[in-house]
């Protein structure tokens, strides 16, 4: 476990030296340049997009961290030969691959976090400055609690294109897996089309087929649920729940296959 | 110091290649002006079902994008001057936004006051207006405003106050509707649509808590003082001919000592006479321009 701490660290201090933490300095400009030009473009609809664009550029952001940095964990230690001090210490390989798997984990938790932050501060100035009658049109507070649930649905999103980013760090090149992980991410989002496939088609085989690809690809529009939170239409804890509890199990496959296929690479 | 020296050469180098490139961006733009073709309005996807697609997780900010879009296109458009095809797209740019986002309340109901509003204010097409609310009926059955939007279309645009008065009960029997809406639908039944009716609706909206529908509704107010001071106008200036094979005009009528000035609007811009009927006109510069199509006082 200690070792698992110290990597995580490591990683997270890594990061911060290849300035990772700038993207923050960009959301933070985004958000308050859009508060000031969205309000002249939007019929008083402001704040919902202040919050659209804010939850987007989450995901957005949150994205390319888990992808460039995540598909770098094992190959840029393999490249830099690093690898061979550090697997000739006490450390195991898999607490080598949960530990940057945690390292980077903590990298996004610090960014979505801050992120968060930012968003709340720049809705709270917006709810400042609008008229109680203005308020009352709004759909959902400026500053609404529910947001948070968007928000950890993103995260749980993020840690799970990370785990798959990390698994194809293991065996490919950072090119390919780059490619791999964000053509993933594309296809998650389909995940709705491949489950109604007996919908749009009688073969049974390919009906087979389809569903056997919508429980392996990770069920990423799942995790969607910006609209309804925006909106302040109510989602079921127990939807919210099980979508966290399915990401959490799916982590848990992909970083298992991960320190398996990792276990068995020859570095010679 | 040649560091120094070197540093401070490179930034020179850095400013001027900027500032050539800005000056031959000016002398391009006057030189070739490309404003017609940036002024042509595409929409390349048109289709709901594959932009949805394509956006992914982010569905509602494509919608903003959208919803920002159809605003410029309509302002634009309304703004206009020239002969072009107008508001081509914005019905399409609405069902856009409101496909990708299905609870953007006021897409529905800004959008269909925009369909809805008479040539040149608008594409004047009320049955677009209520398909799109239909839509986000659709989306929020219980939402009662869309309901009450769609009766104030058949009443304010299409004068069909029966329709109006069962969407006003309609919309009257979902949750958290306001009492006012009932008795207006009953006013409608009995009143046949009068302005009074109008008056009585756009009352209630004044009380709105989106400025824009008060804004609507005080405009539609003032629209409605200038059809009386018109009716009022008619009789006197009927009693009061020019001189045969002369036209009718404000001089004469003040000549005549009917009117002491020329009349205005609320606004503050005079009202037009016609010089063969005599007909009272609210001029095309005023704000309240175009006005509602209407009945006779009842």
């Amino acid at each position: 476990m200690r070792a698992i701490s110290w990597i995580a660290v490591n990683v997270f201090k890594e990061s911060v030296r290849d300035r990772v933490p700038y993207n923050l300095a960009l959301f933070a400009v985004l958000m308050i340049a859009s508060s000031f030009l969205i309000g002249q473009l939007t019929a008083g609809q402001d704040v919902k997009i202040i919050k659209d664009l804010g939850l987007a550029a989450i995901v957005v952001f949150g994205l390319f961290i888990a992808i460039f940095i995540g598909i770098g964990l094992v190959s840029k230690e393999v490249e830099r030969r690093s690898i061979y001090s550090l697997l000739s210490k006490p450390i195991g390989r898999p607490q080598f691959v949960v530990g940057k798997y945690a390292g980077l984990v903590l990298t996004l938790a610090v960014n979505v976090g801050v992120m968060t932050v930012a968003l709340y501060a720049v809705l709270g100035c917006l709810t400042y400055i609008q008229t109680p009658a203005a308020r009352a049109a709004w759909d959902a507070p400026g500053v609404d609690p529910r947001l948070l649930e968007a928000i950890a649905l993103i995260f749980v999103e993020l840690m799970i294109v990370t785990a798959v980013a990390l698994f194809f760090s293991t065996f490919s090149t950072p090119l390919l897996a780059a490619a791999l992980t964000f053509g993933l991410f594309i296809v998650g989002h389909f995940n709705t089309d491949l489950k109604n496939f007996d919908k749009i088609v009688d073969s049974r085989p390919a009906i087979w087929v389809a569903r056997a690809v919508y429980h392996t690809v990770p069920d990423f529009s799942a995790f969607d649920i910006k609209t309804e939170v925006v909106h302040g239409l109510p989602v079921a804890a127990g939807y919210l729940i099980a979508t966290a509890g399915y990401g959490f199990a799916y982590i848990s496959a992909l970083l298992v296959v991960s320190v398996l296929v990792f276990a068995r690479r020859d570095f010679k | 110091m040649r560091t120094w020296r070197g540093r401070a050469a490179g930034i020179a180098v850095a400013v001027a290649a900027f500032a050539t490139a800005v000056t031959l961006q000016v002398v391009r733009d006057r030189a070739y002006s490309r404003e017609e073709a940036q002024n042509l309005a595409f929409l390349y996807v048109r289709s709901p079902a594959v932009l949805r697609r394509i956006a992914l997780s982010f569905d509602a900010l494509a919608a903003d994008v959208y919803w920002i879009r159809a605003l410029q296109h309509y302002g634009g458009d309304r703004l206009s001057r020239d002969g072009r095809e107008r508001y081509r797209l914005l019905y399409p740019l609405l069902d856009l936004t409101t496909s990708l986002d299905p609870y953007f309340t006021i897409a529905y109901r800004f959008g269909a006051i925009f369909l809805s509003e008479g040539y040149p204010g608008g594409p004047g097409r009320p049955d677009l207006a209520v398909a799109l609310l239909k839509k986000g009926i659709a989306a929020q059955p219980d939402n009662w405003r869309y309901y009450h939007d769609i009766a104030f279309v058949h009443y304010w645009q299409l004068h069909d106050t029966k329709t109006a008065a069962e969407w006003f009960r309609l919309a009257q029997k979902q949750p958290g509707a306001p009492g006012w809406l009932e008795p207006v639908a009953a006013s409608m039944l009995i009143e046949g649509g009068d302005r009074q009716s109008a008056r009585f609706i756009l009352q209630q909206i004044l009380n709105s808590p989106e400025e824009w529908l008060r804004q609507m509704a005080r405009r539609a107010l003032l629209q409605l003082d200038a059809l009386d001071l018109i009716d009022r106008a008619r009789p006197v200036i009927v009693r009061n001919p020019p001189p045969a094979g002369t036209p009718y005009s404000w001089q004469w009528l003040i000549q005549r000592g009917v009117v002491s000035r020329i009349p205005e609007d609320e606004t503050g811009v005079p009202f037009e006479i016609d010089p063969a009927t005599g007909a009272l006109t609210v001029s095309p510069r005023s704000p309240l321009f175009p006005m509602p199509r209407t009945g006779p006082p009842q």
